[in-house]
């Protein structure tokens, strides 16, 4: 399948178009559900970690630490990435094995246009935006995590930007944007595989979208434990 | 001219196609017909490459499609037009979008060319206000007039057509058969047909091949198809009352 995706290039002119149709279906049309679950989800973080605050000698800072810390090293690469894999996963499967039931896929391919070309390459280069929409729900999970704290009661806002700058470590960013780019092919290429190549019928088009969402959201949780592995440690 | 020499093609122990060999000519509507799991459209698809046939040789204008490199074979696809059974439009397109496909993966054509092109083969196929409608908007009829428009517009020098008149009303299924075969002999194109339909026998059966259980049963044009006493062809083209009574009027004239 890699190798078909990279040989017989479609004319770039026809490509283009194609890319930025992948940007807008996979990367745009995602914004929206990743700024909303980001914000709310950073400010749950905050209020949990606030909550469990008891202790006066512990500082109230650690409310933005512990919420920089989750959102960036796993809440926004990973667990939004599993969250993809529901959302752009199953559009990749169904929109590709859509067009392989009902003959589409053979079209492309009588009429000599290498259709895993035509098909799939966009889909990757437009994945290559994807730590762009993580970088968004990095900064809108902390956001949200400020908002909850501050109108919340449960810090001031002061406590909470000293937290997010306490011991920052940069190479955090770096960590969780390699994780985000891995993934982002994950993303693209499990799912395309199966909707590819599905056979049947509509019925089947729906079990390729679970079973494509199954396996991408485990090679993202398997690759994000190696990846954890050999970068943190 | 489309040479087909013994050709077999098996799925596990099972073989579906046995020792075929026939010749499609330039020009002329040829027709695949049988009953179901008789062969036609593994033989179709074996046509068009998406089958690999084990023994046999398929060559096209003297190309042996087996003996050509990956990029020949690309080559002469966009030779090769398809009109698929359920019109495989792309439905993100337009009807528009749709016919200028193979003219923008193939051509260095510029816009206005590509859109004076596919004006002039939508109005070939009757249809002139549907340019910007998408697929789902317009009837199954009409589907099959784009999906005609897309096949020829690159100027083919093979169709091929799986069912064309599956789920069509009779005189839209006779106008799709009657357009097929006037741009055959308009464009001077190879034009295989795979079909159950005997009203398009009848009508545009220039060259017919009968298949049953993967032979080549019978072959020959519409009007042997009145006078032949092979069996099987009997059996299957004359198994209605109504087609029993347009052969014995044939005959008597």
């Amino acid at each position: 399948m890699w190798k078909e995706i990279f040989s017989k290039q479609t004319k770039w002119s026809v490509m283009k178009g194609l890319i930025f149709k992948e940007i807008d279906d996979l990367i745009i049309d995602s914004l929206g559900i990743v700024a909303f679950i980001s914000f709310f989800v950073g400010g749950v973080v905050a209020i949990q970690t606030a909550l469990n605050l008891n202790n006066p000698l512990i500082p109230k800072n650690l409310i933005g630490f512990a919420t920089r810390e989750s959102v960036i090293l796993e809440f926004a690469p990973t667990f939004i990435s599993v969250i993809m894999a529901g959302k752009m996963g199953s559009f990749i499967t169904s929109s590709i094995g859509s067009m392989r039931v009902t003959e589409q896929i053979d079209a492309l391919e009588v009429m000599g246009v290498n259709s895993l070309n035509y098909l799939v390459f966009p889909k990757l280069v437009a994945v290559l935006l994807y730590p762009f929409v993580i970088g968004i729900s990095m900064f809108l999970g902390i956001f949200g995590g400020y908002i909850a704290t501050v109108y919340g009661g449960f810090g001031t806002s002061t406590d909470f930007i000293e937290g997010v700058q306490v011991n920052f470590i940069p190479f955090h960013v770096t960590y969780a944007f390699i994780k985000t780019f891995i993934f982002g092919i994950l993303l693209a290429s499990i799912p395309s595989f199966h909707g590819y190549y599905m056979k049947g019928g509509a019925l089947e088009v729906g079990k390729a979208s679970t079973v494509a969402f199954v396996w991408t959201s485990v090679m993202i949780i398997l690759m994000n434990y190696i990846l954890t592995q050999l970068l943190l440690t | 001219m489309i040479e087909i020499k013994n050709i077999e093609k098996s799925f596990g122990d099972a073989k579906i196609l046995k020792g075929i060999s026939t010749v499609f000519e330039t020009g002329k509507t040829n027709l695949i017909i049988g009953q179901s799991g008789s062969g036609k459209t593994v033989l179709l698809k074996s046509l068009l490459g998406i089958h690999t046939p084990e023994v046999g040789t398929i060559s096209f204008d003297g190309r042996i499609y087996s003996e050509l490199s990956s990029e020949e074979k690309r080559e002469l696809r966009t030779e090769i037009g398809m009109l698929f059974q359920g019109g495989a439009l792309f439905d993100s397109m337009t009807v528009s979008e749709n016919v200028g496909f193979p003219l923008r993966m193939f051509t260095n054509d510029d816009k206005h060319k590509i859109q004076d092109r596919v004006d002039f083969v939508l109005k070939r196929v009757a249809l002139v206000d549907a340019h910007h409608k998408l697929p789902s908007e317009i009837s199954g009829g009409m589907q099959k007039r784009v999906a005609i428009a897309r096949a020829i517009v690159n100027k083919p020098k093979y169709l091929f057509c799986d069912e064309p008149n599956s789920g069509l009303d009779p005189n839209t299924a006779t106008l799709i058969d009657n357009l097929i075969k006037e741009i055959t002999e308009e464009y001077d194109i190879t034009t295989v047909i795979n079909t159950h339909d005997m009203n398009s026998v009848m009508e545009i059966g220039e060259n017919i091949l009968f298949l049953k259980n993967g032979i080549k049963a019978w072959e020959g044009t519409k009007e042997d198809i009145f006078r032949t006493d092979n069996e099987a062809v009997v059996d299957f083209v004359y198994s209605s009352n109504l087609f029993k009574k347009v052969r014995e009027a044939y005959l008597r004239e």
